[in-house]
């Protein structure tokens, strides 16, 4: 067991919450064909409200602190934020789109002591990069970006959505963050919006890309072991928790909503009206969150993928059940090992089953997007 | 014999999990976990108590072990965490910088 496993393990006994994602804002300087956000700025918490939230992670042990957006460096305060999390001795870890980021940015950066510092980056071809993000020259201002902070000694990450537009350029990315003396990182799935519009679904690269990029030795190392057929389940798997999302990790929405994990926009609390231990230790909806293991989900307690498969407990509650399956992990499994899970079995049985609806609201979205918007947005 | 101050590297990230203290340095993300002594240690290096002081205060009513004893090891202990980067050691005191980093007064 690695280090940090080991260390994560110990937190969830007791009860701590290791790693905590901050979403700054949610306004952003790209506007990206597959973003899950809302870009509308419904009322940030300030600076003053940040620094106090900031002091409540320390005292109830958060030590792994990722800020994200929207684009952070939109937030004039960021600085400030940042210097104040590093005198609470924080492991701090960002992700930007790093267009902002010049000489000075990244001097600051170095001198704060972040952690490391993620990017996104589509392609290493403008045109497809600056076609997913709707600004030209962005994948120019981001890699100059990247060189900046390589100069400054900082660890970069070059963050890789793939989705049909940019499905076939995962290796130009990867050789280009080599060149870079960048960390590269690959997601194949696109989530839906927090919202639960599931629109952006639509642009998943999709079974075919997914078998052939799950059979490039490249990428996954021995496609005969990466691909292999699962283990049988045993009881041990049955037990586990699905993962860390509110046992050892956390998130909180630039308005103060608190949920389990970025891609979990199950409202928990707002740290605006709560404090945020008083919210990690009594919401009923993280106690619901951690009472959940492999038995007592619908289908994967049967499924022969239980054990082995990638399952998002926030793609299943967007899909309509955080005890459900999520289907773009299933597909993820077939497109493996060629084996349909029981999830996609039942769904080829019975197509309706995959129409399946929100079963909660996100009140601090969904409300102030009612009001900020026309009935028709 | 000169006394031995210790003072936290400023770059480094901590929180203390149960009984032991994490600790992540900034730029070479490598993560260490201190045993609980290192923990006491890592906690009273304010830069401006000398090791001994900390020794008998800290480190002797926890651990049964004599203060001549303790001292050595405590010695020992630091110059390891400060080749790791985690402490400063000086035979003088650390001023407090603005940056929350210390450095020997002398410096």
């Amino acid at each position: 067991m690695s280090l940090l496993l080991e260390l994560d393990a110990r937190a969830q006994r007791l009860g701590v919450p290791l790693s905590a994602h901050v979403d700054l804002t949610y306004r952003c300087n790209e506007q990206c064909i597959h973003c899950y956000l809302d870009h509308e700025d419904h009322g940030e918490m300030t600076t003053v409200e940040i620094k106090r939230l900031l002091d409540e992670m320390a005292r109830a042990g958060v030590f792994i602190l990722t800020f994200s957006g929207g684009e952070i460096f939109l937030r004039k305060d960021l600085f400030e934020i940042l210097e104040y999390a590093r005198s609470l001795t924080f492991c701090i870890k960002l992700k930007t789109n790093a267009v902002l980021i010049r000489e000075a940015q990244a001097a600051r950066l170095r001198e704060i002591g972040v952690e490391s510092v993620q990017i996104s980056i589509y392609s290493h071809r403008p045109e497809v990069h600056d076609e997913i993000t709707k600004i030209p020259g962005s994948l120019r201002r981001s890699i100059a970006a990247i060189r900046f902070l390589k100069q400054q000694g900082l660890k970069v990450v070059m963050a890789n959505v793939l989705m049909t537009k940019n499905m076939q350029d995962y290796n130009g990315v990867r050789a280009l963050a080599e060149e870079l003396g960048a960390r590269y990182t690959l997601d194949p799935t696109i989530a839906p919006m927090m919202d639960g519009d599931r629109a952006t679904v639509a642009l998943n690269a999709g079974g075919a890309a997914l078998h052939q990029l799950f059979r490039d030795e490249s990428y996954i190392g021995d496609p005969e072991e990466f691909c292999a057929p699962p283990a049988e389940v045993s009881e041990d798997s049955l037990n586990a928790v699905p993962c860390s999302a509110g046992h050892t990790a956390c998130y909180i929405s630039p308005y103060g909503e608190f949920y389990p994990c970025v891609q979990f926009p199950l409202s928990c609390g707002n740290v605006r009206q709560q404090p945020f231990l008083e919210i990690w230790r009594n919401s009923a909806q993280l106690k619901e969150v951690r009472s959940i293991r492999l038995r007592d989900l619908t289908g994967c307690s049967q499924c022969v993928h239980g054990a082995s498969c990638s399952r998002c407990p926030g793609m299943a509650f967007l899909e309509g059940n955080m005890r459900g399956p999520s289907t773009a992990d299933c597909e993820k499994s077939f497109a493996r090992t060629g084996i349909p899970s029981v999830n996609l079995l039942a769904k080829k049985t019975n197509p309706s089953s995959a129409r399946l609806v929100q079963i909660q609201l996100v009140p601090a979205i969904a409300g102030t997007r009612l009001a900020g918007l026309p009935a028709s947005a | 014999m000169a006394k031995t101050y210790i003072a936290r590297s400023g770059r480094l990230a901590a929180r203390k999990l149960g009984e032991e203290m994490l600790v992540m340095s900034g730029l070479g993300s490598t993560l260490f976990t201190l045993n609980p002594t290192a923990t006491i240690l890592w906690q009273a290096a304010d830069g401006a108590t000398p090791l001994e002081e900390i020794v008998e205060q800290r480190i002797c009513p926890q651990f049964e072990v004599s203060a001549g004893e303790a001292l050595r090891d405590a010695e020992t202990l630091a110059r390891d965490l400060a080749q790791h980067g985690i402490l400063l050691v000086s035979h003088e005191p650390f001023a407090q910088t603005s940056s929350s980093a210390l450095e020997p007064a002398t410096v």
